[in-house]
């Protein structure tokens, strides 16, 4: 680990006991953040994008009914060998998760205020006074107007976008290193949704905060994140600077999920690529790369052995793919 | 934005659907009345796409369901194949819109759960009656099975299946074919395809763009999305809290685009804006940015609360729509004409 490095995942497996067998949803996943950067986790529904943010988090632990293996290293912390006290310690102060429904992450009987002063008063043992006007600091610099009169109001006076701003300052009121975004805009309106994205951009780049970024939608991420992570079926697939990815994906399955986007500049009517049958079942995924049986480039080796990540441009050598047959590094510009 | 006005309006050519001065309102007790749509005006030619945008609370969802009489609309006409369809009831109501179809956003919920594939699809022919010889005489079962083909699932795989056995995207395709039983003109597809992955997404607009051409329909499209409703539309028309802002073809829209609203829908699609944008719509000073209240829409323009443009020429008087190329209408009073 180097001293940089804020969070370090090494082989994480999550896997949930079920009636119907054993769900393995996050299947060794590797990934390093540093400090003040921000990673873009993209993936479909199922691709165990969100199970992943909540292993890292710790929210999801080893239990009767799941089984986590690897190791998740938070600012020098082993999450998941911590006892259930100290890792509590760690969010809020180290780390935060902001999640997608703003509606449902707020009690609906209890003022906004007392949301934010709760944690500010268990963590950093601020008196009711100093707790208040920091609440009022924390509400302005999430872009909320009147910040002292929204203390004393319910969650239902505010729309969804102003929820979403008061969840994010709710995780950040103990200045956390990493903030977890779990799909924090697919429940608002496409213009709130820009302001909500922009926002966590403001704050990471103020803050000097890392951000995971954990969506399904593809333009969201491309414009906010230094890096990005293509999930399917609890793996990650390709890895890379986000540029890299969205203008010259090296995966099957990233590169026709970027085509099956209808695109503004295109002409109406345009026929989207689509991919063709469904996401494995993860109770029996297939042998081999999950993606082979839906791959149009598929051959014998991809039904039976499972890819590694690599990186097969040399002039890119970080951005790394898992699979055995990438395009020939010679169809596209190097720079 | 304001939006009345009928100057996108194609009198004099035969439109499958004509919708005028449509307008719906929900009294919410204590004499308060929410104005979800105030005045809409649309038609529709065969063949042709219109995709109806805009944010939620604009009206889009009401609108279509009034089309369809689900409920009826509080005032304004609505004509199908040019006959009235408000002001009938009961069974004539039913005969009326029977070629008139609806897709709904989530496709699992408006699906019944307990029955299986092969009845859901029938319920149609099962409700008006089949008749061998509407359908080249075959039987049922056979007309049922060429449907669900038609719309990608393999009959013999989802015919004794129930909802929760299938995906999101399955169940949708189950939607559409139960939509296409009656052998709709119309098909109005509300956020189709909003609650599906992106993958399963296009294969859902693939499918509607086929369908549409094989069983010659024409298509009330309302999304959120911009790409996806300028991807499948011929002509777009953008909502504002019930007032129609601008109507153009989805053709080059997002250079066309002139209305301040429809500019700032491109605007919010990710991965197009600046750094300065970004300071701009983010910052503390951002300007308020929350749909005003439908019991009590601003004067004038309703637009001009989030308007960058805003005087008070738009709070005095509503910006009435006027033509400004052909099939191009604007609703704004700081729009320059040609």
């Amino acid at each position: 680990m180097t001293a940089a490095s804020l969070l370090e995942v090494t082989d994480l497996r999550t896997t949930f006991h079920t009636p119907r067998g054993d769900v393995t949803a996050v299947d060794g996943v590797s990934l390093t953040l540093r400090a003040g950067e921000t990673l873009g986790v993209v993936g479909e529904s199922g691709s165990g994008k969100s199970v992943l943010g909540r292993s890292l988090m710790g929210l999801i632990g080893q239990g009767p009914t799941t089984t986590i293996s690897g190791r998740v290293t938070l600012a020098g912390h082993d999450v998941h060998a911590l006892p259930a006290r100290e890792r509590r310690r760690l969010w809020g102060p180290t780390v935060a998760m902001v999640f997608q429904d703003p509606m449902t992450s707020l009690n609906p009987v209890k003022k906004i205020g007392t949301h934010l002063v709760e944690a500010l008063r268990l963590h950093l043992r601020l008196d009711r006074k100093a707790a208040r006007e920091r609440s009022v600091d924390l509400l302005r610099q999430v872009g909320i107007p009147e910040p002292a009169r929204r203390l004393d109001q319910y969650p239902h006076e505010l729309s969804g976008g102003m929820r979403q701003r008061v969840v994010i300052a709710m995780a950040l009121a103990c200045d956390p290193k990493l903030l977890i975004a779990d799909e924090p805009t697919t429940a608002l309106d496409v213009t709130v949704q820009k302001q909500i994205l922009d926002l966590l951009a403001r704050l990471a780049r103020e803050r000097q905060m890392a951000i995971i970024l954990v969506s399904h939608d593809l333009g969201a991420v491309a414009g906010r994140t230094d890096r990005v992570a293509v999930m399917y079926a609890g793996r990650v697939v390709e890895t890379s600077r986000t540029l890299e990815v969205f203008t010259r994906p090296i995966h099957p399955y990233s590169e026709a999920l970027l085509a099956s986007i209808p695109r503004l500049d295109a002409a109406p009517h345009t026929r989207l690529r689509t991919i063709e049958g469904r996401p494995p079942d993860l109770v029996s995924p297939p042998p081999g790369c999950r993606f082979a049986p839906r791959c149009t480039r598929a051959e014998d080796v991809c039904r039976t052995e499972a890819p590694r990540l690599r990186g097969p441009r040399p002039a890119a050598p970080r951005h790394t793919a898992a699979c055995h047959l990438p395009p020939a590094a010679t169809a596209h510009e190097e720079d | 934005m304001a939006g009345s006005g009928k100057a996108h309006l194609r009198p004099g050519r035969d439109a499958v659907l004509e919708v005028e001065d449509l307008v719906v309102e929900f009294p919410v007790g204590r004499g308060q009345v929410v104005h979800a749509v105030s005045g809409l005006d649309l038609d529709l030619l065969p063949g042709e796409t219109l995709g109806i945008l805009g944010e939620s609370g604009c009206g889009k969802s009401t609108a279509g369901r009034a089309i369809m009489q689900l409920p009826a609309p509080t005032s304004g006409s609505v004509r199908f194949d040019g006959a009235e369809l408000t002001g009938l009831g009961g069974g004539a109501l039913r005969r009326g819109r029977a070629r008139l179809q609806m897709i709904m956003q989530d496709p699992i919920s408006s699906l019944n759960p307990r029955r299986k594939v092969k009845d859901l699809v029938a319920e149609g022919l099962s409700v008006w009656g089949f008749d061998p010889a509407d359908h080249e005489g075959k039987n049922k079962e056979t007309v049922v099975r060429e449907l669900l083909a038609a719309v990608g699932l393999e009959p013999d795989v989802v015919w004794d299946r129930r909802p929760h056995e299938l995906s999101g995207g399955q169940c949708q395709r189950v939607c559409i074919a139960r939509a296409l039983m009656l052998r709709p003109r119309v098909l109005i597809c509300d956020e189709p395809v909003s609650s599906l992955d992106v993958s399963v997404q296009a294969q859902i607009l693939n499918l509607l763009e086929e369908t549409k051409e094989r069983f010659g329909l024409s298509m009330v499209f309302i999304a959120h999305d911009v790409s996806v409703v300028k991807n499948i539309s011929d002509r777009v028309m953008v909502l504002y809290l019930g007032k129609v802002c601008e109507v153009l073809p989805s053709e080059g829209m997002h250079l066309q685009a002139v209305h301040p609203y429809t500019r700032m829908l491109l605007a919010s699609i990710p991965g197009e804006e600046t750094e300065a944008d970004a300071e701009a719509s983010s910052g503390p000073g951002a300007r308020a940015a929350e749909l005003p209240s439908p019991l009590n829409p601003p004067s004038g323009c309703r637009f001009r609360t989030r308007c960058p443009l805003a005087t008070d020429l738009c709070a005095a008087e509503e910006p009435v729509l006027r033509e400004l190329a052909s099939g191009h209408a604007v609703a704004c009073h700081h729009v320059e004409s040609p």
